[in-house]
C-alpha cells in the first residue's frame, strides 16, 4: 500500500536533484515584504519594507511619518504656554514626563530653572518617575506580547491603571494631563495623593516580582531575544541612542545623574547597565530602572517639603507675576493682577532673546527641547529632540541578518512611540 | 578649536551655559565635525537643526549639538547657509545618527546636504512638493496638485450634510458642518455642483440626501 509520502512525493530523489539544480538561478531572488503602517508589532504606524532572503532579512528600510502633525510649526504660532497640551501628545505613554521636560526647557530659556520651589521639585520628580513606571510596563507588556506571552499584558495594565487614577487624582486628566505650566505646576497635589502613591508603590513592587517571574527566567522568552540585535557600544553612540537602549550597551549615561535636574542630586538612585546589548539586556535594564524609579518615589514621599497634605504652605509655583498666571481672586481687584493676566494671556510671558537646549531623561531616552527666541511670547524655532526618531534610525543597521519572526522582538526592545517620532 | 581653525570659527558665546559657536564658512563643517569628534571627543550627536531667517540673507541655519560622554561637555555649532546654495556637506560620515536629523531638516527645511547616502523625505511623503517648516508655509498649509491620497472613490454618504468632500481648497468646502445651506457664498455653490456631479454619476444622492429647503 503506498504511503501518503509516495504520492505526494513521487521520485523523492529526483526532486532534490532538481531542487539542487534549481538553486543557484534563485540564490539572489530577493523577496519585497512590507511590514506595516497598521501592525499590531510596530506599537503605532511604522512601516518597514523589509527585503528578503528566504526567510533572513537582507534590507530594512523603515518609513516613518505617519503621524507627522507638524508640532514644531504649531509652536511657531502659539505662546509658550498653549504649548503645553501639544506634549501630551509627544510620548503618550508617558505625558507627565513630557510635560516636565517642556516646561523644563522653557524655564531654562527664562533663566528660572533654579528657582522653582523645592515642593514644585518634588511633585515634577514623582510625576515624571511615575509615567517612567508607566511607559516601561506598557513597552515590557507590548514587548511580552509580541513574544506570547500574553498574561504579562494583562498584569501591567493592574499596575498601570493606578498610576492613571494618581494621574487623574493630580491633573484631572488621565491621558492629556497637561499639569506642568511654565514656571511650576498647575495645582497642588491634593492630600490624599501621597498615601494612594506609597500605596501603589507598596502594592507594585511585589506586582512587577510577579511579572519578573513570568519571563526573566523563561526558557521561550530567553531564547528568542537573547544575543538577538546586539548593539555595541560605539553603534549605541554613533547612532546617538538614549535612554535604556544606549544603558542596554553598556554606556553608564543618565541625564538624571550626569546634569541632574530638578531634585535629582537630592536623590539616590542607580543607573542600570547592560553587558552585551542585545534585547535581553534592554529587557532587564528596564525592568532594573522601574525598581529604581519606585526607590525614587519612596524617597521623594518621605522628604516632599509641607509633606502630603502641604499644611505649613509649602508654595509649588514661581512667585513672578510675569511667568504665571495670577490668583483669580486677585485679578477681579487689583490693578497690577489685571494687567498681568491680561498680557499672559494675550502675549505670553515675556522670554528674552537666546537659544538653550534641554535634553530630559524621558522614558525613551533624551526628550529635548531646541528652543530658539528672539524675544516675546512666541518661540521663533522649536526643535524637539524625539528619542523615538532617533533610536528607530538604527533599524536599517539592526535588522540585516535576522529572521523576520525577530523583527516584533527588536522592535520590542527598541520601545518606541511613534506620537514621539514623527511629532 | 580656535587654535586649529583660526577664523574659522568664531568667539565662544555663552547664554544659560550653554556655549555656541559660530563656524563662518558652511563648506567647511564636515572638518570641523570631525576635528570635534576625534580630537576634542564630543563623540555624541545630540541634535541636528535647522533655522530658517526668513527675509535676512543668509536664510538658512543648521545648528549642530554635540557632546562628550565622557568628559560630559557640550557645545553647539552654527553655521549659515544662503538660500541661493542651500546646501552643506553632511556629516553622515562622522556620525550615523546625522542620516535621519539631515533627512528630516531636507523634508522640512529644503536644505541639501552633499555626500547624504539617501536624501529623501522623511516624515512628508515622496513627491510632497512644498518644505513645511519655512516661514512662507502658512500654518494651514498650502493646497497641491496631488490627489487626495485617502479619498480616491466616493464615499456611500457623500453628497449628504454629514460629509467632508475629499479635496477643495478650503475647509469652508470641505466641512459640513461650516456649511450653511442658504449662504449663497461660492465655497456651498462649489459644493452644490460637487453634489450634482455625485448624483449624475450614481443616479440617486446616497445617504439622507441634502438639505435643500426649509
Amino acid at each position: 500500500m503506498p504511503t501518503v509520502q509516495d504520492i505526494e512525493i513521487k521520485d523523492p530523489a529526483g526532486r532534490v536533484a532538481q531542487a539542487a539544480k534549481d538553486l543557484p538561478e534563485m540564490q539572489d531572488e530577493r523577496m519585497v515584504l512590507n511590514m506595516g503602517p497598521s501592525h499590531p508589532a510596530t506599537h503605532g504606524v511604522l512601516r518597514i519594507v523589509l527585503e528578503l532572503d528566504g526567510e533572513i532579512i537582507t534590507k530594512a528600510d523603515p518609513d516613518v511619518g505617519y503621524l507627522h502633525r507638524g508640532d514644531e510649526k504649531i509652536a511657531e504660532n502659539m505662546t509658550y504656554t498653549q504649548f503645553i497640551p501639544y506634549t501630551d501628545r509627544l510620548d503618550y505613554l508617558a505625558p507627565l514626563a513630557n510635560n516636565v521636560a517642556y516646561a523644563l526647557a522653557v524655564e531654562k530659556l527664562l533663566g528660572i530653572d533654579d528657582k522653582l520651589p523645592p515642593r514644585c521639585q518634588y511633585i515634577r520628580v514623582m510625576c515624571a518617575e511615575l509615567a517612567r513606571v508607566s511607559a516601561h510596563l506598557l513597552g515590557l507588556g507590548a514587548f511580552a506580547m509580541d513574544m506570547g506571552a500574553v498574561t504579562v499584558f494583562l498584569l501591567i495594565f493592574t499596575e498601570r491603571e493606578k498610576i492613571y487614577n494618581l494621574a487623574e487624582s493630580a491633573s484631572g486628566a488621565r491621558l492629556t494631563t497637561s499639569y506642568t505650566r511654565i514656571g511650576g505646576v498647575m495645582r497642588d497635589i491634593p492630600p490624599d495623593w501621597i498615601p494612594q502613591c506609597q500605596k501603589f508603590c507598596d502594592e507594585f513592587i511585589p506586582a512587577l516580582n510577579e511579572i519578573e517571574t513570568l519571563l526573566t527566567r523563561n526558557r521561550i522568552w530567553v531564547d528568542r531575544v537573547r544575543d538577538l540585535a546586539v548593539i555595541s557600544k560605539q553603534d549605541a553612540i554613533a547612532y546617538g541612542l538614549s535612554g535604556p537602549n544606549l544603558r542596554g550597551s553598556g554606556i553608564e549615561w543618565d541625564l538624571r545623574k550626569n546634569q541632574p535636574y530638578l531634585c535629582y542630586k537630592d536623590l539616590e538612585f542607580d543607573i542600570p547597565v547592560g553587558s552585551t546589548g542585545d534585547c535581553y539586556d534592554r529587557y532587564l535594564v528596564r525592568m532594573e530602572e522601574m525598581r529604581q524609579s519606585v526607590r525614587i518615589l519612596q524617597q521623594c514621599i518621605r522628604k516632599i517639603p509641607g509633606g502630603a497634605e502641604n499644611k505649613s504652605k509649602e508654595p509649588v509655583n514661581v512667585d513672578d507675576g510675569k511667568v504665571l498666571l495670577p490668583a483669580k481672586d486677585k485679578v477681579m481687584t487689583k490693578m497690577e493682577e489685571l494687567i498681568h493676566q491680561f498680557m499672559l494671556v494675550t502675549e505670553g510671558m515675556n522670554c528674552p532673546p537666546g537659544e538653550v537646549y534641554f535634553g530630559h531623561e524621558n522614558p525613551k531616552g533624551e526628550l529635548g527641547f531646541y528652543i530658539n527666541s528672539k524675544g516675546g511670547g512666541v518661540p521663533y524655532r522649536m526643535k524637539i529632540r524625539s528619542p523615538s526618531f532617533v533610536n528607530l534610525s538604527i533599524v536599517p543597521k539592526l535588522f540585516p541578518g535576522c529572521m523576520i519572526s525577530d523583527t516584533v522582538a527588536v522592535l520590542g526592545s527598541l520601545d518606541f512611540v511613534m506620537g514621539e517620532c514623527d511629532r | 578649536m580656535k587654535a586649529k581653525f583660526g577664523d574659522l570659527v568664531s568667539e565662544p558665546v555663552e547664554f544659560r551655559g550653554e556655549v555656541t559657536v559660530k563656524i563662518a564658512d558652511a563648506e567647511k563643517i564636515a572638518d570641523v565635525c570631525t576635528y570635534a569628534k576625534n580630537d576634542l571627543d564630543l563623540n555624541y550627536l545630540v541634535d541636528i537643526s535647522s533655522i530658517d531667517n526668513y527675509g535676512d540673507d543668509p536664510r538658512w541655519t543648521v545648528v549642530y549639538h554635540l557632546r562628550g560622554l565622557r568628559h560630559k561637555c557640550e557645545v553647539r555649532l552654527k553655521t549659515d547657509v544662503s538660500e541661493e546654495k542651500s546646501k552643506l556637506p553632511s556629516v553622515v560620515s562622522v556620525w550615523p545618527t546625522a542620516n535621519w536629523h539631515e533627512r528630516e531638516i531636507y523634508d522640512m527645511m529644503g536644505i541639501h546636504f552633499r555626500g547624504h547616502p539617501d536624501q529623501r523625505r522623511i516624515l512628508m511623503w515622496e513627491g510632497y512638493p512644498h518644505f513645511p517648516l519655512r516661514k512662507d508655509f502658512p500654518l494651514a498649509g498650502k493646497p497641491t496638485e496631488l490627489p487626495g491620497v485617502a479619498f480616491t472613490r466616493t464615499t456611500p454618504m457623500e453628497g449628504g450634510p454629514f460629509v467632508t468632500v475629499a479635496g477643495g481648497n478650503s475647509a469652508m468646502s470641505r466641512e459640513p458642518r461650516i456649511r450653511i445651506p442658504e449662504t449663497d457664498s461660492i465655497e456651498t455653490m462649489a459644493r452644490l455642483e460637487r453634489r450634482k456631479e455625485i448624483q449624475e454619476a450614481h443616479g440617486h444622492p446616497k445617504g439622507p440626501g441634502p438639505i435643500e429647503k426649509k
